[in-house]
């Protein structure tokens, strides 16, 4: 570990001294393939399930396909530069995805990793320090993690002025603090603000599973939500039922009751927190036209039913397991309120290209992503529609 | 049949026993809730999303508490506009959002009277001299009235010669000290402030330069809560004995209260239990479910008072933790509930990926 004055290098060489590479470039493969297999084989990574699907995103196989999607349709394509991203302050493994995404892409990283000290930062920054040090060196300029507080801008503007590329992560006031930052001219720049992420769910589709299929889905849904606080942008704050009548009645019945029996042993929930949703509740009732609280034998799931779906169910959401419950015969009442901050649709019952056919047919502004219900998390080349390959690499164009 | 509010005050603060109490905080409550459904829609509104009809409610504890932060958010009335006599705020830091609540004639008199009647209870039915353990700069500045100016105002009812013991940079006034004490030699004399500042100002500045005033006829209640004292280390015993050894001070008592319910304070009395007088209740609930938790179990502190007409802040949920520590049994004789306080909630470390920034 390197601490100089203004900042600490977790891992990392000269990131001033490194030429772009070409997208999923063979030296790259086979150095996040290696990180794949350390972390794999290592044992305090066993605790932390992030740390092991990050291993897992990265294990050879899974480059060749991503590799494979592009249909060799980068082959002019050479990475922008240097990357400089900035993390969530409190997703642990973000940073690590980030910093994959913009080396398959070809270019040299600068990752500002969270200030907090997680132990899945400290883990993976070691390993690859591990792999620079040893066969990879050649990577070494590329593969810069470094820590600083927030408020050290100036290091914020020196890293900005320097980079070709700069992505942030993070909420909409963290956006709007590093764009104070300027870039140089030529750069360009990724921004992931806070979004807005929903579930779909078909009622017919729950009455026809058995017990264990349902444990199933709400071991998902509870991935997608409290694993996170439900405080990822990705996390479900709108649960929209498609169904009516009695079967309705039954399958939300069903649903919830599978997702509290999952998540009653597993998530501890604080006694603010519980505060916390109850005033959402309450903001709710204000906000929201004719919502109702339903009644719950606990704290643990707070639902809100709603009559209809108005601009300002975006604003009522809570962290800790605080979800609207809107039903219908269909999902056409989505659309209208649909706009730019919803990123993650997620989905049981459903065929996903209905789904991105909805969008597409609407002429939506927002909705980025569509994925099963377990699945809002998983990463992807292309995020909040963006992707990313392209974006942070430069098409060499011959006439 | 509900009571009539112009004799509220008049009930003996902890003349009733418990059992008594709950059917009595049963009627009155239930006659509150549907006065505020009536005057103020926000609240109706809440209640309905909640599934609470009030008129069917068989225990107050049926009544869904609004949490203390929501007055923050929200200006809740029940009186019209050309009816306000007065806002109060809380005393919150630069920046933070202060709770607002809005007080008509009936409730800001009914507030002083039931104080009055507690406070009776504690320092006898004479006005005595006061000694305010404060500045006098905090009610200089109307703008800044807050609950710290508006506490000081309202027990000052109770005072017939006063003197502000910090002068307006926060010294001790040693010489108005001497005169005040000399003049009212032989009384007795009732002593208010808040316990941080009293520790802060008081109590170190009396270490500091060796005065020692003779107190030892005093009876001090303070209040305010112990967050910023406990996270110096600083016990109750270390408060009482720092009071006993610099002045001679031995007759203390704590106060919890809030500005969202002023006027039905809860006395710490003579054993040093905090007792609940007959116009508002404590009730622990469990934070898993907010269902009513036993005796001597820890808990969420609700409290119920009978006071606020003009804002519906009769039934609250504070962020306070606390438990009951006995019903009609004190030794010191006064029914109704005691309990303690054991601190404010943690606030959250929440996950995810929200603002980096924000959260400072």
């Amino acid at each position: 570990m390197n601490r100089n004055d203004a900042y600490t290098t977790l891992c990392g060489g000269d990131w001033q001294n490194a030429k772009p590479l070409v997208p999923f470039a063979d030296e790259v493969l086979a150095f996040l393939s290696d990180l794949s297999s350390l972390l794999m084989k290592t044992p305090a990574a066993r605790s932390y399930p992030d740390v092991i699907t990050f291993a897992f995103f990265c294990r050879k196989a899974h480059l060749e396909q991503l590799k494979a999607d592009y249909e060799g349709a980068l082959s002019t394509r050479i990475g922008r530069g240097l990357s400089f991203h900035i993390a969530p302050s409190n997703v642990p493994i973000n940073f690590a995805y980030s910093l994959v995404a913009a080396l398959l892409a070809g270019n040299a990283c600068v990752v500002k990793a969270s200030s907090q000290d997680f132990p899945q930062t400290r883990m993976v920054c070691s390993a690859i320090r591990q792999l620079l040090e040893g066969t990879h060196q050649a990577l070494e300029n590329h593969v810069n993690v470094v820590i600083y507080p927030r408020e050290k801008q100036e290091i914020t503007e020196m890293f900005s002025a320097a980079c070709d590329s700069r992505i942030i992560w993070g909420g909409d006031e963290t956006v709007r603090r590093v764009r104070m930052a300027a870039l140089s001219p030529h750069a360009n720049e990724v921004t992931f603000p806070d979004r807005y992420s929903l579930l779909a769910i078909k009622a017919e589709a729950v009455l026809q599973m058995d017990e264990k299929q349902l444990a199933a889905v709400a071991q998902g849904f509870y991935n997608d939500t409290y694993l996170t606080d439900q405080n990822a942008c990705t996390a479900p704050r709108l649960v929209y039922w498609v169904g009516s009548g009695d079967a309705l009645a039954k399958a939300q019945e069903c649903f919830w009751n599978a997702v509290h029996s999952y998540a009653k042993p597993r998530y501890p929930l604080e006694a603010v927190v519980a505060v916390d949703k109850r005033i959402a509740a309450y903001r709710a009732a204000l906000q929201l036209p004719g919502s109702r609280i339903v009644p719950m034998e606990d704290n643990l799931i707070v639902r809100i039913r709603l009559d209809e779906l108005t601009p300002e169910i975006e604003q009522n959401r809570c962290a800790g397991g605080f979800f609207l419950e809107y039903a219908s015969e269909t999902l056409e009442d989505l659309a209208p309120v649909v706009e730019r901050k919803y990123q993650t649709l997620s989905y049981f019952g459903f065929p996903k290209e209905a789904l991105v056919g909805f969008v597409l047919e609407n002429r939506l502004t927002g909705i980025d992503r569509i994925a099963p219900v377990g699945a809002t998390m998983d990463f992807a080349l292309t995020w909040d529609g963006i992707d990313l390959i392209r974006t942070l690499s430069r098409s060499i164009f011959a006439i | 049949m509900s009571i009539e509010v112009s004799t509220l005050h008049t009930l003996p603060p902890y003349g009733m026993a418990c059992e008594e109490k709950q059917a009595f905080l049963t009627e009155e409550l239930k006659a509150l809730s549907l006065h505020h459904v009536q005057r103020c829609p926000a609240y109706a509104r809440m209640l309905e999303a909640a599934g609470c009809a009030p008129g069917d409610i068989r225990s107050y504890e049926e009544l869904p508490p609004l949490p203390v932060r929501l007055f923050k958010e929200f200006s809740l009335k029940s009186v019209p506009e050309e009816e306000l006599h007065r806002t109060m705020t809380s005393s919150g830091t630069t920046g933070q959002q202060v709770s607002r609540i809005f007080l008509d004639r009936e409730t800001s008199t009914l507030q002083s009277k039931v104080l009055a009647a507690i406070m009776a209870d504690y320092l006898g039915k004479q006005r005595l001299p006061m000694i305010i353990l404060d500045t006098s700069a905090v009610i200089k500045n109307r703008a800044m009235f807050s609950a710290r100016g508006a506490g000081i105002l309202g027990f000052s009812m109770f005072a017939r010669d006063k003197l502000y013991a910090l002068d307006e940079n926060m010294q001790l006034d040693v010489d108005g000290l001497t005169a005040f004490l000399e003049k009212h030699q032989g009384e007795d004399i009732f002593l208010f402030g808040f316990t941080f500042m009293i520790w802060q100002h008081f109590i170190d500045q009396l270490r500091k330069t060796g005065y020692q005033p003779d107190l030892s006829r005093g009876i001090l209640v303070h209040g305010g809560g112990w967050k910023k004292l406990a996270d110096q280390h600083i016990t109750t015993e270390q408060f009482k004995d720092a009071l006993r050894e610099t002045c001679g001070l031995t007759r203390v008592h704590n106060y919890y209260g809030m500005v969202e319910q002023t006027g039905t304070v809860y006395m710490e009395c003579e054993c040093g239990r905090l007792h609940t007088p007959v116009w508002s209740e404590v009730t622990i609930r469990r934070p898993e479910d907010f269902s009513v938790a036993n005796v001597g179990e820890t808990g969420l502190i609700q409290v119920s008072s009978l006071l606020p007409r003009s804002y519906p802040g009769h039934v609250l949920l504070t962020e306070d933790e606390g438990r009951i520590t006995g019903v009609d049994d004190c030794p010191c004789g006064r029914k109704g509930k005691t309990f303690e306080i054991l601190g404010r909630i943690k606030q959250a470390e929440v996950r995810g990926c929200s603002d980096t920034y924000e959260q400072k």
